[in-house]
This record gives structure tokens, C-alpha cells and sequence, in this order.
């Protein structure tokens, strides 16, 4: 994983509240099993018609927008299914950051798992972000910076620290708790003893 | 003296391995269900890295999402999906794991064949990469979704890092009348509180409702959890519980049984626990739901009329509503009776057990399927299938004119081949009615199974009171 610290770009604003992610990334293309290459199927149903024509005056098309890594939405974004291609989809496509008002909680879990910043922001804040074209999300500074004006923001320091790092999950979990999960185990052997039978 | 705990207070430090001190801990994991759609990109992590499972017993690998439901031979599933069920069995094969064959009597929706096997049991923590896990807290148990990287984390270590959650008791005062029943509890609630009230909490149902309902209708509120925005529903496990447990395969038996069970006994909530937020619902005179567009919160009674976006409470929601009411096909101020619908779908992890196929024979049985209407029954697992094949319920189905199918997830999310086209209208028993979820372009009407089997009798939205017996 990449550490993410900071991030200029121009600014892609789907301002609607409850985007699920089956819209990020619809279930027909969830039989497609690798996690590169899925921009195509990102929003599609929103970019393209059924007959792979695009629709027109999508946001997607702005010629302003173009290279974006930064995604503007309302509230509940990502909520719905557990898919992890929402994420791999967005980063292929070249988003970083994604600010909304409200996440879906797995989405979000998910996002920082690929070192994708979800940030979680007033309404108000978002609307003034969604005025600019371009802004820098500065992870390490803990700031959104437009032209004109500066928006302090808190980002969880676990998390932060996560992006900050680009350390691997298990990795991490090996070497600093191998023996405690073996601990663990031994005292859930004594008291639950029934959760070590064979089961199969 | 310090207060009470809750039923997730005592699940949660249970199971922490190391408190990371920033509201974050090392959770360890001791159920794992996989299946073929959101494994195959953990296994690949695993390979290029080189690692094994942690441990094999915690894992059960299961294909559900892709598979044809017209027959159980691959050759029958499209080339994409046959070839993601193949990998599951490879995957598993090669990580050791135990692994459920297609054609196997075990074979099921991961959130139905854990509670029937006894895989899932109270005092756990279970996961799966499926946002519909949640549906196993029925049983006492801190069961959630997860994503692809997580299950590989899971896989390697055991483990998982999660936030301690805020606890939300929702409690269910009163008795559901007649022809009411979990899933019209799920949609009211959602209905009035919205997909967003319980972010960021664990929720645990209690109350006069609870007590009384059966597992499979607990399962049913728990699975829809997810749509109020909370990964985690939880029911405190009692003898209900206990009683559905005992003669589960995969259960502890004998005195490891009695033994559990005295354990099981000490994780209900304390008199004295205290919660973070408590929402009061008194079901007594709650109406059969049916939902009119496109998030699960569109819920009205079946006595209601499509709403007028321009009475919607805020810009925003006039707005989802417009956009909702122009995808749905439907027209403000309709009777939600008159919504003729093209299909009926009865199965999915919130309405696929035993007990759900009975709602809906109860209503199909000596009527038949309304002209136009195609209506199927895909049951939650192969043992639903065969007993319900076993009490005479497919016949009471294929008598009025269903299709009686295979079991797995079909068309709650559609990617097995059983899809609606363009604009076709489904009444549902499943859990989400988001645009295209269905097929792209599809319209879903979510409601209880006995909802739908009154809707594929009449052809359109039906209040199922009508057809009390």
C-alpha cells in the first residue's frame, strides 16, 4: 500500500446523498475477479446507457474534472453492500480522497484498507469545497486547501496513521501481536472449550 | 459499583486481543463464512505473499452469490459465474479449508447455513465478506461484513482491527397482529428513522416483541440492520436460542452443549446496562410495509398512497425522491394497492428459511399466480428446499404456478442470470430495492414473504390481511 500524505487535483462534486454501492459499482461486473483495471465499471450505470452509449451532461464527461481525485458527495455515501470493488474501482480511476457528508461504515473500513482517504465532512463545508475546482487534501497537515480559504478537518489518528505509513495490515498484526493472539487462544481453549471441537 | 453491561459490551471484551487506546482494538475472530464473490481477490493477496490460514477450523467456504438456481451442474451457470464457483473450490482446496460443494445437501446462503448448521453460536465473533452478516447476531453472536482485504487479513491472522461501536437499544413494545410479522418490523423502522439512524452503533432488539419472536423472524431483523446504516444487530441469546441450537450439526453436543449453554446464559444484557441511545417502537398496530423507491427508508404501509416529492421533508430528499419516483415508473399520489407488478421473488438471506416459505404457502396455497406475473421460489438453502419439499410446500408453489428453485441468492442480487429487464416491476422479500439492484433498470418492491405471495395471487400490491384464512 502507498502512503497517501498529500493530494492536489481537481475536484469531481456527485453532490446526491444514499450513492450505494451498487451504483458505485453495479453486481453484474462483481463476476469479473481481479481488483485492477475496473474504472470502466465504476458509476456505470450512471456514465453509460444500457447500450454502452454516455449519457450526456454527466460529470464524468467535464472536460473540468478531468484527472480528479478528489470526489464531493452527500450524505451515506458507499452504504449498502460490503463490495470492496466500490474502492478498488474509484482508486483505478484515479480517486484518492473521497469527502462526504456520511459514510457507509464498511465502505470507509474498506477505503482506508486501500489507503484511500474517507473523510467525513459538514454539508456546509462540502458546498463551499464543491464552488473550487481544484483543492490539496493535506493528510499529514490535516487541511483542506482551496483557493481563498483553508478548512481545518480531523482525521482519526489510527487511521491517519495508516495512510500516512502505507503499512500492510498483516504485516503489522504478525509482528507486533503474534504471540498475543496465541495467548488469546489459550484462554479461549480453557473457558470455551467447544469453539476448538471439530466442527467439520 | 459499576453499572451493567450490555450483550456487546460483553462480546467486544471478550474478545479483544490488544486495546490499541484510540477507540480501536485487535478483535480475534472465531467464524469466518467465505463465499465466491468476495474471496477470490483475498486468496490472490495471500498467494502473492505467501501465506497460509491462521487456523482451518474457523473457516467455511460456501458458493452462493453466482450460482444457477434452474439446476446444480455448472454447465447450466454462465461462463464468468461458473468459473468464480470453481475458483472458490480451488481456493479453499488450497488453503485448506473445509468447502461446501454446489451440489452438496450443506449448500446454502452463508447467512442461512451458518445458523442451521450451528456454525454460528452465541459469544462468537463471526465475519463474512457480505454486508448481510449481521444477520447472525440473532443469536448473541458480534457478526459483521467485511470487505475482500479484511477477509484476507482474517484468513492470515485471525484477527481484524475495528472500532468499539456505540451501543442503540431498540426496543419493541406490544404484540405484532396477525399477518405482521420481522420484516414489516425491519421496513417501518427504517421507514421512519431513515438508513442513517443507527451508524456508527451496535444494535441490540430487546422487549416484549423480541421475546416472542421465533429465530428465523430474528434473523430477519437482524439481516436488515445493515439498511438502518448499523453493521451490527444483535438479539440476547435465550432459550429460543438455545432450543433452535441443540440439534444443529455443527453445535457442540452432550455436555459440551450444557456447558456452552451455561456460558450462553451469562450474555444477555445486565437489568442494570446501561445504553448509549434507546429508540422505543410499539408494534401493536403496525400495518404490512411495502416499499414505493429506491433505499429501503421508502417504506409505507400497504394502505399508503406514492408520495409527493413536493412534500418531502428537505431539498435533498425532494430531489431522491423525484429521481426515485422517475426510476420507480410511478406517479404521486397513487394507492400503493394499484402497483401492478411483473414478477414475484421469494428467497434471499432475510426471507429464504423454512419459516418464510410457510408464510408464503399459506397465502399461495389453492389460488394461483396472476396472469402475466412470473413468479419464483428460491429457497435460502438446500436443507429449506428439501424440507419444505418434505412438508408439501413445493407442490402448494408449483400447483399456483411458481418456479420452484435451487437454492442461493438469485435475484436479491442478480447476477447469477435470473435478473429482471428493463422497467419489469418485482415484489421482493429481499433486503434492498437500490436502483438496478435487481437487473439494471429493474424496479424492486420490498416486502414480508406473505406480502409477495398476496401480490403474485393478485398481480399487484396487495394488503395480505385481506387474505386472512
Amino acid at each position: 500500500m502507498k502512503p497517501l500524505v498529500r493530494v492536489t487535483s481537481p475536484i469531481l462534486p456527485l453532490m446526491e446523498d444514499r450513492i450505494d454501492t451498487d451504483i458505485i459499482f453495479p453486481a453484474r461486473f462483481l463476476l469479473l475477479m481481479q481488483r485492477e483495471g475496473l474504472r470502466d465499471c465504476l458509476f456505470r450505470d450512471r456514465r453509460f446507457t444500457a447500450t454502452g452509449e454516455s449519457i450526456p451532461g454527466s460529470v464524468f464527461d467535464d472536460t473540468r474534472r478531468t484527472g480528479a481525485q478528489i470526489l464531493l458527495a452527500g450524505e451515506d455515501f458507499g452504504t449498502g453492500s460490503s463490495r470492496e470493488q466500490a474502492v478498488w474501482a474509484l482508486a483505478d480511476y484515479g480517486i484518492q480522497c473521497v469527502i462526504a457528508v456520511s459514510f457507509g461504515e464498511i465502505f470507509a473500513a474498506n477505503a482506508v484498507r486501500n489507503g484511500m482517504l474517507a473523510l467525513p465532512l459538514p454539508r456546509a463545508d462540502i458546498e463551499r469545497i464543491a464552488a473550487v475546482e481544484s483543492a490539496t487534501v493535506d493528510i499529514e497537515a490535516q487541511e483542506i486547501i482551496c483557493s481563498g480559504f483553508t478548512i481545518p478537518v480531523r482525521i482519526p489518528s489510527a487511521t491517519r496513521q495508516r495512510l500516512l505509513s502505507g503499512l500492510d495490515e498483516i504485516d503489522t498484526i504478525l509482528s507486533n501481536d503474534r504471540e498475543g493472539i496465541k495467548a488469546f487462544e489459550a484462554d479461549q481453549r480453557r473457558l470455551q472449550p467447544w469453539l476448538y471441537e471439530d466442527v467439520t | 459499583m459499576t453499572a451493567g453491561r450490555t450483550l456487546y459490551d460483553k462480546l467486544w471484551d471478550s474478545h479483544v486481543v490488544r486495546d490499541h487506546g484510540d477507540g480501536t482494538a485487535l478483535i480475534y475472530v472465531d467464524r469466518h463464512l467465505l463465499h465466491e464473490t468476495s474471496t477470490h481477490q483475498s486468496f490472490a493477496a495471500l498467494r502473492q505473499t505467501g501465506r497460509t490460514a491462521w487456523r482451518r477450523d474457523t473457516n467455511l467456504a460456501v458458493p452462493d452469490h453466482a450460482v444457477p438456481t434452474v439446476g446444480r451442474d455448472l454447465s447450466v451457470a454462465t461462463v464468468e459465474a461458473a468459473a468464480q464457483v470453481e475458483a472458490l473450490r480451488v481456493n479453499a482446496r488450497d488453503f485448506k479449508i473445509e468447502h461446501i460443494d454446489l451440489a452438496d445437501d450443506g449448500q446454502g446462503i452463508v447467512h442461512v447455513i451458518g445458523p442451521e448448521q450451528g456454525f454460528t453460536l452465541p459469544g462468537t465473533t463471526l465475519v463474512c465478506g457480505d454486508s448481510h452478516t449481521s444477520t447472525h447476531g440473532a443469536f448473541g453472536t458480534l457478526a459483521f461484513g467485511i470487505g475482500a482485504s479484511d477477509c484476507a487479513t482474517v484468513l492470515a491472522t485471525q484477527c481484524i482491527v475495528q472500532s468499539r461501536a456505540r451501543t442503540l437499544e431498540v426496543r419493541l413494545d406490544g404484540q405484532l397482529p396477525a399477518g405482521v410479522g420481522a420484516k414489516d418490523v425491519a421496513l417501518a423502522l427504517i421507514g421512519r428513522f431513515g438508513t442513517g439512524f443507527a451508524v456508527g452503533y451496535a444494535v441490540e432488539y430487546r422487549g416484549e416483541a423480541i421475546a416472542r419472536m421465533t429465530m428465523p423472524a430474528r434473523m430477519t431483523l437482524c439481516n436488515m440492520t445493515i439498511e438502518a446504516g448499523a453493521r451490527i444487530g444483535l438479539v440476547s441469546p435465550d432459550d429460543v436460542t438455545f432450543a433452535w441450537l441443540e440439534n444443529c450439526a455443527r453445535a457442540p453436543k452432550g455436555a459440551s452443549f450444557a456447558a456452552a449453554v451455561q456460558y450462553w446464559r451469562t450474555l444477555p444484557s445486565d437489568p442494570d446496562a446501561v445504553f448509549d441511545r434507546t429508540i422505543a417502537f410499539d408494534v401493536s398496530d403496525l400495518v404490512p410495509q411495502v416499499t414505493w423507491g429506491t433505499s429501503p427508508q421508502d417504506a409505507l404501509p400497504i394502505d399508503g398512497r406514492v408520495p409527493d416529492p413536493e412534500l418531502a421533508p428537505s431539498e435533498g430528499e425532494r430531489l431522491r425522491w423525484a429521481r426515485a419516483l422517475d426510476y420507480m415508473g410511478l406517479e404521486p399520489g397513487m394507492a400503493l394497492r394499484d402497483v401492478a407488478i411483473d414478477h414475484v421473488f421469494i428467497g434471499s438471506c432475510t426471507n429464504g428459511r423454512l419459516e418464510d416459505l410457510r408464510d408464503a404457502a399459506g397465502v399461495v396455497l389453492g389460488r394461483r399466480v396472476a396472469d402475466g406475473v412470473r413468479a419464483i421460489v428460491v429457497p435460502g438453502s438446500t436443507a429449506v428446499r428439501r424440507a419444505a419439499e418434505a412438508e408439501g410446500l413445493d407442490r402448494i408453489f408449483r400447483d399456483a404456478g411458481f418456479e420452484w428453485r435451487e437454492a442461493g441468492c438469485s435475484m436479491c442480487v442478480a447476477m447469477n442470470g435470473d435478473v429482471l429487464k428493463p422497467g419489469e416491476r418485482c415484489a421482493a422479500t429481499t433486503n434492498r430495492n437500490f436502483e438496478g439492484r435487481q437487473g439494471q433498470g429493474g424496479r424492486t418492491h420490498l416486502m414480508s414473504p406473505a406480502m409477495a405471495a398476496a401480490a403474485a395471487v393478485t398481480g399487484h400490491l396487495t394488503d395480505v390481511r385481506e387474505f386472512a384464512r
